[in-house]
């Protein structure tokens, strides 16, 4: 368990080094993110009575794919460098590489979800630091990672891997999006738990079901 | 090289494809003649009504086919031969078929009832995003260089889709839609139908059973076949 736990948190601290050093996929899906927002006030017309309506779908889309963006680093650079090999030469389980990498991923929908909260609060004057969808946020951002962290691992390894991974995740995503819309609805309207529990609870039973089979399943994608 | 007796396995096998393609279409004309003639007209619904027969069988084979591909994902990773992979793939083949029966009853049936061909509801929506899971899987099979990777790539995507489709067998449930609730199978209530509707649903169900045992036999079977001429031609290279 302890060497585990150092072999995931090593992998992770790989990758925050490098994202750290570079910003390359931080600015690169905030940026993206804060466009898909412009083309949603275009397609809808942003009054505060559409907003009410529209603005959970609007956060959504944008996590959503920008969250598909920053997926395919966890693996593609790996692959582009030819790093792939060492990594799954490292002394370290697979499960371990599968924990450090899904870190990475969560570390950065998380970081581009904090910074994408100004522009949903100034900009279309969302409720967003209410708490339950700060909670929202982040249970459907770790479900986000989990899924996506296995499928960028698949994804990198077919043709036309940019088209694949989005084919990939956003169906498998749909519980958690689903789930996520409505339970930000709730809490942007700033009901409490009885209204948002289904919800919260559907995103738990999603985390951790797709945690668990991820992990499971990781070490048959990474056999080269 | 295939040998006398897997010639001699082959053509029973056949023989008994044969006679299992013979049965299930009997049953199939059966099915017809009860679902047409024999039984009642609903009394809300109408005529349009006998098309449940069709849509809500086809869909639960799905779900079926679905489950199938589970197993065989799950065995593909135990025993890592070709033959759970077969099993698997063939079975996301005819899964997809019959869930796009599915969908295009449904729709056929939504037009006179619910005045549109297709609703967002959240039994349609998951229904046709699982069907889009699937034919991703399929997808990806293709895209893949090597075979291995196609089977494991596979067998991970059809583990994962396996929560989505316990999911989706219960969403009409856990979102109320206007879709109507499990009416048969685990989780439905026991008297949701009517005494002969129930006895013609029952017939028509066991017959798409049948039909997808068949269909999905005869995939593997075309699989295999496909594989041994791949042999084949790397040996005449």
């Amino acid at each position: 368990m302890r060497a585990y736990w150092r072999g995931a948190l090593a992998v992770y601290r790989k990758d925050l080094l490098l994202e750290v050093r570079s910003k390359e996929a931080v600015s690169t899906v905030a940026v993206f993110s804060l466009l898909v927002v412009f083309i949603f006030s275009f397609a809808f017309d942003p009054s505060p009575r559409t907003l009410a309506l529209v603005g959970p779908g609007i956060i959504w889309v944008a996590y959503t794919f920008g969250g598909v963006l920053g997926l395919n680093r966890a693996f593609s650079h790996e692959k582009d460098k030819g790093t792939l090999e060492g990594l799954i030469l490292a002394p370290l389980g697979k499960d371990a590489i599968y924990m450090g990498k899904f870190l990475g991923t969560l570390t950065l929908m998380l970081i581009v979800e904090l910074l994408m909260l100004p522009v949903f609060l100034f900009f279309f004057d969302l409720n967003v630091l209410s708490f339950w969808f700060l909670v929202i946020a982040l249970l459907a951002a770790i479900g986000f990672a989990a899924v996506g962290t296995l499928f960028s691992a698949i994804a990198v390894n077919t043709r036309s891997r940019e088209v694949m991974l989005p084919l990939l995740f956003l169906p498998m995503a749909l519980p958690a999006v689903i789930a996520a819309v409505a339970g930000t609805e709730d809490a942007l309207a700033g009901r409490g738990w009885a209204a948002l529990g289904q919800w919260v609870q559907l995103l738990l039973a999603y985390d951790f079901i797709f945690i668990v089979l991820s992990s499971l399943t990781f070490e048959f994608v990474l056999e080269e | 090289m295939a040998s006398a007796q897997q010639v001699r396995q082959r053509s029973v096998a056949g023989v008994a494809g044969l006679g299992l393609l013979v049965v299930v279409a009997i049953l199939f004309l059966i099915d017809l003649a009860l679902i047409f003639l024999w039984a009642p007209t609903e009394l809300v619904l109408g005529e349009v009504q006998r098309i449940f027969y069709f849509h809500v069988p086809s869909a639960l084979v799905g779900f079926m086919a679905f489950a199938v591909v589970a197993v065989g994902s799950v065995g593909y990773f135990w025993k890592r031969t070709a033959k759970w992979d077969r099993l698997a793939h063939s079975a996301v083949e005819v899964g997809v078929m019959f869930f796009t029966v599915a969908l295009i009853s449904g729709a056929i049936w939504a037009k006179p009832v619910w005045g549109t061909w297709w609703t967002w509801d959240p039994q349609l929506t998951t229904t046709f995003v699982l069907w889009v899971v699937y034919l991703v899987y399929l997808m990806v099979r293709a895209y893949v260089p090597s075979r291995d990777q196609a089977a494991r790539y596979s067998a991970v995507i059809g583990i994962m889709g396996f929560p989505l489709v316990l999911l989706v067998y219960r969403a009409a449930e856990l979102w109320a839609g206007i879709h109507p609730g499990t009416v048969v199978g685990p989780g439905a209530e026991s008297d949701a139908l009517d005494e002969d509707i129930s006895l013609v649903f029952t017939f028509s169900l066991a017959t798409f059973t049948l039909l997808f045992v068949y269909l999905l036999w005869q995939r593997v079977l075309v699989h295999k076949a496909e594989e041994t001429v791949e042999e084949l031609r790397a040996l005449v290279k």
